[in-house]
């Protein structure tokens, strides 16, 4: 079976910019000039995948988001 | 007396002649066009006739984003509860008038269409959104619903609904919100509003243009309608022509007319422009030096990147400036902003600053390519496309107008505010 593909997403709304999701997560989660977390839209690789839901987490606001598809 | 069959030509929505700005009533409206081809009920689930008719005419939403109608339609319509049914008549876009004048000039032909909408989806519930400040539209819409009451014209009630001003109430999910009872500001999708709308319904949000026009495709079907425009635009569209004409105004044109003889005909000197702004304040910058016999559709708009969008036109004339111009509509854009998103407050405020300076001659070598790098960073990552909408804007200007920047630094200001020529480098590889 193939296994199903997860992408994250922020929330810009709920997101406050604490930019803790890209201290975890550095290799899918730059910051932008402000301190807003610009995400890779790619699927998260495999190997990232534990990572990608440990930053989700974390996140102080629930602003981070793993979308199955 | 009977109506005299199809309208020939254009004006279509619009009626030319002194007074067409007068509101039609209905008895007028019905004399001229013949009752809406209505079914009488509101079933629920899709009414397939009428779906497949707007998918033949290949008819494209009108306020902005220019999305298949049809498509949209059997969304709704396959939905798990009875959907509802919005027309989009807030028009916040500041260089647009069309829609208010098609409120104010054929409330019946806008109304028709929310009904048939309204039938084609199994919707009980229609409201007809129109900005409060908007008084003449406002006025003739409650005429307009009153008449139809008293003749039991409808299978449904409308509601109308006055909606406050601002550039982003009518972004789909905020004017939901607010018709839900919330702030008029745009919510995280998805849900989107065809999913989960008004009441939590499945909700058909449909700009009044749109709907205006399916009032005619359903009258008169899919091959009339295209009689008129490009095979990827079809039928006619409401223009709204500002800046450098003598006439300006909202003009009834077929998709695919040359922009020269648009210009010309709103009493402006192609010779004498320098760019246009199309789409609207989150359009494109297009440099007539280049595209003067480029056709207002979206097929060949979208060749380079533009699109019609809400009908937006604003003339650059060869004496004014482009920096100036964009510096004006980024600022708007940025107070504009509902203040939700991180990158949208931020990134547009800092954009605004950042062609203030261009446009001063202020610049330092590398703020081109910086704002160029915000416009790419902030596009995509707001809860709504506003941020989208003013990085094109931006983006085009930084390229279209790039021999400007150059020369605002040179001189260390712009020689238009102080009342200067233009630099002979503007003018040059003009190919009409
Ligand atoms: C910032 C923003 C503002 C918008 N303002 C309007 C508006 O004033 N009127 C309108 O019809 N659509 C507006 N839209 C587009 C709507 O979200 C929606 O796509 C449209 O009403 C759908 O109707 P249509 O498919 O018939 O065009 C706006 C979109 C954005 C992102
Ligand atoms: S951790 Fe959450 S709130 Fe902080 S920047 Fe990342 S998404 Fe935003
Ligand atoms: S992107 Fe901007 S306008 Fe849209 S919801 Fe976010 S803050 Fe508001």
């Amino acid at each position: 079976m193939r296994q199903r593909r997860v992408r994250l997403r922020v929330n810009p709304i709920t997101c406050e910019g604490h930019g803790l999701c890209a201290e975890l997560l550095p290799e899918w989660v730059r910051l932008d000039d402000w301190g807003y977390p610009i995400v890779n839209a790619d699927p998260v690789p495999p190997e990232l995948v534990e990572h990608a839901r440990r930053a989700v987490a974390a996140c102080p606001t629930l602003a981070l988001l793993l979308r199955l598809e | 007396m009977a109506p005299s069959g199809p309208p020939v030509g254009l004006p279509r929505l619009l009626r030319s002649g002194s007074r067409s700005d007068a509101p039609l009533r209905l008895s007028a409206h019905v004399e001229r066009l013949g009752p809406p081809p209505l079914g009488g009920d509101v079933r629920r689930g899709p009414r397939e006739a009428l779906i497949r008719a707007v998918d033949a005419g290949g008819l494209r939403g009108r306020g902005g984003s220019g999305f298949p109608m049809a498509r949209k339609l059997r969304a709704v319509a396959d939905g798990a509860r009875r959907p509802v049914v919005v027309a989009n008549g807030t028009e916040g876009e500041p260089a647009s008038t069309k829609d208010k004048l098609l409120l104010q000039s054929a409330p019946h032909l806008v109304l028709d269409g929310v009904m048939l909408a309204a039938e084609a989806v199994g919707a009980r519930r229609a409201i007809v959104c129109v900005e409060q400040a908007a008084r003449r539209a406002v006025l003739s819409m409650e005429a307009a619903v009153d008449e139809r009451r008293a003749t039991r014209l409808d299978p449904i009630e409308i509601e109308l609904a006055a909606a406050p001003s601002g550039y982003v109430v009518g972004e789909e999910s905020a004017l939901v919100r607010w018709l839900n009872g919330g702030p008029p500001k745009p919510t995280f999708v998805p849900p989107r509003p065809f999913e989960k709308g008004v009441g939590g319904r499945p909700t058909l949000v449909q700009n009044v243009e749109t709907l205006a026009h399916l009032a005619l495709l359903a009258r008169y079907g899919p091959d009339w309608f295209r009689e008129i425009g490009t095979p990827g635009h079809a039928g006619s569209a409401l223009v709204t022509v500002s800046g450098a004409v003598s006439r300006p105004g909202v003009y009834e044109i077929a998709p695919g007319t040359p922009i020269a003889e648009m210009i010309t005909a709103c009493g402006g000197a192609p010779d004498d422009a320098r760019a246009i702004l199309v789409g609207g304040y989150a359009g494109r910058w297009l440099d007539l030096d280049h595209h003067l016999q480029l056709g207002l559709s979206d097929d060949q708009l979208g060749q380079v990147g533009a699109s019609l969008g809400a009908g937006v036109v604003v003339v650059l004339p060869r004496s004014g400036c482009g920096l100036a111009e964009t510096t004006r509509i980024a600022r708007y854009l940025a107070g504009e902003s509902s203040g939700q998103c991180g990158p949208c407050v931020n990134g547009l405020e800092a954009i605004a600053a950042g062609l203030d300076q261009l446009h001063r001659g202020q610049s330092g070598a590398g703020t081109a390519a910086t704002l160029r790098r915000w416009a790419g960073d902030v596009a995509g990552r707001g809860a709504c496309h506003h941020p989208d909408g003013a990085a094109r804007l931006v983006a085009s200007a930084l390229e279209v107008f790039s021999d400007d920047i150059d020369w605002h630094r040179r001189h260390g200001r712009c020689l238009v505010d102080a009342g200067g020529p233009r630099p002979a480098t503007s003018h040059a590889g003009r190919s009409g």
